[in-house]
């Protein structure tokens, strides 16, 4: 049941505030009195009211040093005050005050029920309004931004200094380390967070197709236009634009990101009318961009625009320590969504994943996890639910080369970088293994 | 022990054929007895010359101190303007929870807006006006529901609105009912 409105009726008048007492708790409304300013802030101070009733005349402090006063102490309280036909200019230097409204008296019962029904509505308007920005605040939280590795300690310290700024973003890092999710936490914690976050996946959109995408288009702008379409940016309005794969555009769409970026105004396909949209823009890749445009296929002045801020998203195989913790967050929001009481894993599944180099990194752990909790016996992860060995297919990994680059690395890793202990565990020697090294180009982590 | 009853008290004149429709109704609507009684206050001390209007909170004052024991819900009905000191008018109110109310008759009639009088309308007006201030003796407060006599009216037009019972929501926040037996 929603919460009874709280009134407080401030007048000297013993029967005025018996009047308008009596007339609220027959609307249903939670009724306290004051005869007196001095009163009234004292009650303000101790309870919560959502409005106040106040006569602007009264002995001792008058309505408007009390409005001033409470909005003082409560600058959203909805203060009415009510006064003689004679005073209405002090209504209006209370109105100027903050005064939500006010009523002379006497009043029409029903310019009384007006003016309640109306402030209560504004009192439920802010409590839905307190509610719905909760909601987008759990919605855009980035509680699947797990890790407490360096690394990813690292990458939350620039996200949180990047997010209250306006500045472009680049998030790099390769497929499947969660660079969405990064983007998604810079929008959450930025002043842009109440406005939407709009993706876009550029490298599935061909030319045409993304340019009417980002820009929108005018009906009959090409066959099936059959209306007129906001773009993506126009949807970005006062938010953040996610470009995701954003090396996979055209040279011809490059020159045009680059103007849009630059005026923050475009024209929808199809049209002749400048519409401008305030947004701010986080691009992802997993690719070079610095060799693209070294090799002239990406354009310098709009990777500069671009690339104000880095973030590089660490690879699974770099933040080994994170694996325990990413793989019990994955269980619980399987066994969760799938309606399953909560299961462990035991000691040997979690070493085989903690050895497993990961190249499609956080989302193949995670679809390792579902896949373990769709078929295991629903107690507990073990070994033979992994689908290591026979039944795993690395996608990634194309050639023999691939795998051996991909092993040696890793056991290089868990020996930091040992020579003499990662040859050992590999059981080749120390020569083998500085060839392997020089051929494969491997180089310790920073 | 007495039958419990409800008491309509007229102060004024009141046509025989409206008191029994509004004790009709009120008999329908909360299951007790009604008792009619005529009575005489001296409204000049609850006249406000400035307003020209009758205080009613100082009248509903009044008939509270003046309730019979025997009854259980009195209320009093008039023909004369009220008011309270911060409205311009009531058509009648009543103590919440309490034993008392006031109805009046004054503000009601169309010809009071300068409409062609109606003869059905101005009882049944009366009549709803009464059984909404014994609601709230009986501990209602004013309803959403919009044909619920327990709604409030701040126009004579709302009071056409919504009919002359209890809403079930309402009927629901009623004390249980005591049965009664019509004597005579």
């Amino acid at each position: 049941m929603a919460k009874k409105i709280s009134i407080l009726v401030v007048d000297d008048e013993e029967s005025v505030r018996d009047s308008l007492s009596n007339w609220f708790v027959e609307d249903g409304y939670q009724v306290e009195c004051a005869e007196n300013a001095k009163k009234a802030l004292q009650l303000i101070e101790s309870s919560y009211f959502d409005i106040i009733l106040a006569d602007i005349k009264m002995p001792g402090m008058d309505g408007l040093e009390m409005l001033r006063r409470i909005k003082s102490l409560r600058n959203d309280a909805i203060v009415i005050v009510m006064t003689a036909f004679a005073s209405v200019n002090t209504a209006v230097m209370a109105l100027k005050d903050g005064a939500f409204d006010y009523v002379t008296k006497p009043f029409d019962p029903d310019d009384l029920s007006h003016l309640i029904r109306n402030a209560s509505k504004q009192i439920l308007l802010a409590q839905e309004n307190e509610t719905l920005k909760n909601k987008v605040i759990s919605l855009d939280s980035v509680e699947d931004l797990i890790g407490n590795s360096e690394a990813m300690k690292k990458v939350l310290k620039q996200v949180e200094s990047v997010a209250q700024s306006n500045t472009s973003v680049i998030i790099t890092g390769e497929s499947g380390t969660g660079k969405e999710l990064i983007a998604r936490a810079i929008h959450a914690n930025s002043p842009r967070k109440y406005y939407p976050l709009v993706s876009v996946h550029c490298g599935a959109l061909t030319e045409s197709l993304l340019e009417s995408e980002l820009f929108g288009h005018e009906k009959g702008a090409f066959t099936g236009a059959m209306y007129n379409r906001k773009g993506r940016f126009e949807m970005a309005d006062s938010g953040t634009i996610f470009l995701d794969e954003i090396a996979t555009i055209s040279p011809k769409m490059q020159i045009e990101l680059l103007r849009v970026l630059e005026t923050k105004t475009f024209v929808r396909v199809g049209g002749n009318k400048e519409t401008s949209s305030d947004f701010r823009v986080i691009c992802a890749t997993n690719r070079d961009l610095k060799s693209m445009v070294d090799q002239g296929t990406f354009r310098e002045d709009l990777y500069y625009r671009l690339n104000v801020v880095n973030i590089n998203v660490p690879p699974l195989r770099e933040r080994l320590e994170d694996i325990p913790l990413l793989v019990d967050y994955f269980i619980k929001k399987y066994c969760n969504a799938m309606n399953k009481p909560l299961i462990i894993i035991d000691e040997a599944a979690m070493q085989r994943l903690e050895e497993y180099p990961f190249p499609g990194n956080i989302r193949e752990l995670e679809n390792l996890i579902e896949r373990a909790i769709v078929i295991g016996n629903g107690k507990k992860i073990t070994l033979k639910d992994l689908p290591f060995g026979k039944d795993m297919i690395d996608n990634s990994i194309e050639s023999l080369d691939d795998f051996e680059k991909t092993f040696i690395r890793q056991i290089l890793n868990k020996y930091s970088w040992n020579i003499t202990r990662t040859a050992k565990a590999l059981k080749v020697d120390r020569v083998t293994l500085y060839n392997k090294i020089r051929k494969y180009d491997l180089k310790p982590e920073e | 022990m007495a039958q419990q009853h409800i008491t309509l008290i007229s102060y004024g004149y009141f046509g025989k054929q409206l008191l029994e429709q509004i004790a009709e109704a009120v008999r329908q609507e909360f299951k007790f007895p009604v008792n009619f009684k005529e009575s005489h206050l001296d409204l000049s001390e609850f006249f406000d010359p400035g307003r020209r209007q009758y205080n009613g909170n100082k009248i509903l004052h009044k008939l509270d101190s003046l309730a019979m024991p025997d009854s259980l819900k009195t209320i009093g009905l008039f023909s004369v303007d009220l008011f309270i000191p911060i409205l311009t008018y009531i058509f009648g109110q009543a103590v919440l929870n309490g034993q008392t109310g006031i109805a009046s008759l004054y503000r009601l009639s169309n010809e009071r807006y300068g409409i062609e009088p109606d003869e059905k309308l101005l009882p049944e007006r009366f009549t709803k006006e009464v059984i909404h201030e014994l609601g709230h003796t009986f501990g209602l407060i004013h309803c959403m529901t919009p044909t619920c006599v327990m709604r409030s009216s701040t126009y004579v037009e709302d009071i056409d609105q919504k009919n002359r019972n209890i809403c079930h929501l309402c009927r629901e926040k009623l004390p249980p009912v005591i049965p009664y037996k019509i004597v005579g």
